[in-house]
């Protein structure tokens, strides 16, 4: 549900910037991390709603989760995290330290000119 | 009439709005020497009454002051106010968590110079909440053991967030009772993807465990004021 927060803020980030270029955005690609508990539909149907009869009007957002990263204690290996199955991919031990999540990230803009 | 495309790279945090205004109340709450501290948690744990106990309990030994978030209603400030500890009251009206720009005016409106710790009652949500950092020196999550050992294994990311795991209604755990709940499980699990999580089983209710969760909030106090 904090998903129409995440959609207010790059929806104003996104206008910000077609203002500077003068051109019409068509399409933002957003990254983030796992424990911003982003769900990509509910995200697009948020940002859809609010980017209705703006500038940002049919805008396609493309999304993509970067995995938590964990770096093992043991054998110093920085691995992909499983919430299933937490533990180090190369000596299979618990000992870890999680690595900071990656934050939300508005990474890129597509604008059509003309 | 080709249409011209083109791509611009912005690498710009979405949330940076809210991430500066957390820096700010960090620092605010910093240079003057309050532990601040964010409860989160699913309705219904139980966390304005483990606020109130703490409040009446600790009353000779640490001053409290809460900013309580609600999607509506002051219901929870009144129980805060029974204590006499002062209270703000922030509706969200619909949103599911709280904001850093909504605690910053919280805490203008708290005496914070007569304070030593100022707790944030989040909205009751196990999820949205732990996505927006108010400027807060940790967070506590509240697991009460009606709703079942699974949760740590189930809402990870709050579980690997928090300073401090407080496992709530333990009076209800009575052998042949009608609630299940594996505390040993719930422990291994929120350890699982988060080592230093300190864990206290209490009942706000009758008072059973608080004991540690006061010395630990006492020793947190102190840590706060003596930060150089």
């Amino acid at each position: 549900m904090h998903e129409m927060m995440v959609a207010q803020s790059l929806l104003a980030q996104i206008l910000d910037e077609a203002a500077k270029q003068n051109a019409k955005p068509v399409a933002a690609k957003i990254s983030c991390g796992k424990l911003n508990a982003i769900n990509d539909e509910i995200l697009r149907f948020a940002f859809d709603a609010i980017a209705k009869d703006t500038l940002c009007q049919g805008v396609k957002l493309e999304i993509e989760h970067k995995p938590l990263q964990a770096k093992c204690k043991i054998c110093k290996s920085i691995f992909k995290i499983e919430f299933s199955k937490p533990q180090c991919e190369k000596c299979n031990k618990q000992e870890f330290e999680l690595l900071p999540d990656a934050p939300l990230i508005l990474e890129e803009i597509e604008f059509q000119n003309g | 009439m080709g249409k011209i495309m083109k791509k611009i790279n912005i690498g710009k945090k979405i949330l940076s709005e809210n991430e500066k205004c957390a820096i700010e109340n960090k620092s605010f709450l910093a240079e003057r020497k309050k532990l601040c501290l964010n409860m989160i948690s699913s309705p219904g744990s139980g966390k304005t009454t483990i606020l109130v106990r703490t409040i009446t309990e600790l009353k000779d030994k640490t001053k409290i002051g809460v900013i309580e978030g609600d999607i509506q209603t002051d219901i929870d400030t009144q129980r805060i106010k029974t204590t006499e500890a002062p209270v703000v009251q922030i509706n969200t009206e619909g949103a599911c968590h709280l904001s850093a720009a909504q605690v910053s005016r919280g805490l203008k409106n708290l005496p914070v110079s007569d304070l030593d710790l100022i707790f944030i009652e989040n909205v009751g949500n196990l999820v949205c909440p732990s996505a927006f950092e108010l400027g807060e020196a940790g967070k506590v999550v509240v697991l009460s053991v009606a709703e079942g050992d699974d949760k740590p294994a189930k809402y990870p990311g709050i579980f690997a967030k928090s300073k401090v795991l407080l496992i709530n209604k333990i009076d209800l755990l009575v052998s042949g009772g009608q609630v299940d709940f594996d505390i040993e499980r719930a422990k291994s699990d929120a350890r699982r993807l988060n080592k230093a999580i300190e864990i206290f089983p209490v009942s706000a209710k009758t008072g059973q465990g608080m004991a540690d969760w006061y010395d630990w909030l006492i020793r947190n106090v102190e840590q706060s004021k003596m930060q150089p």
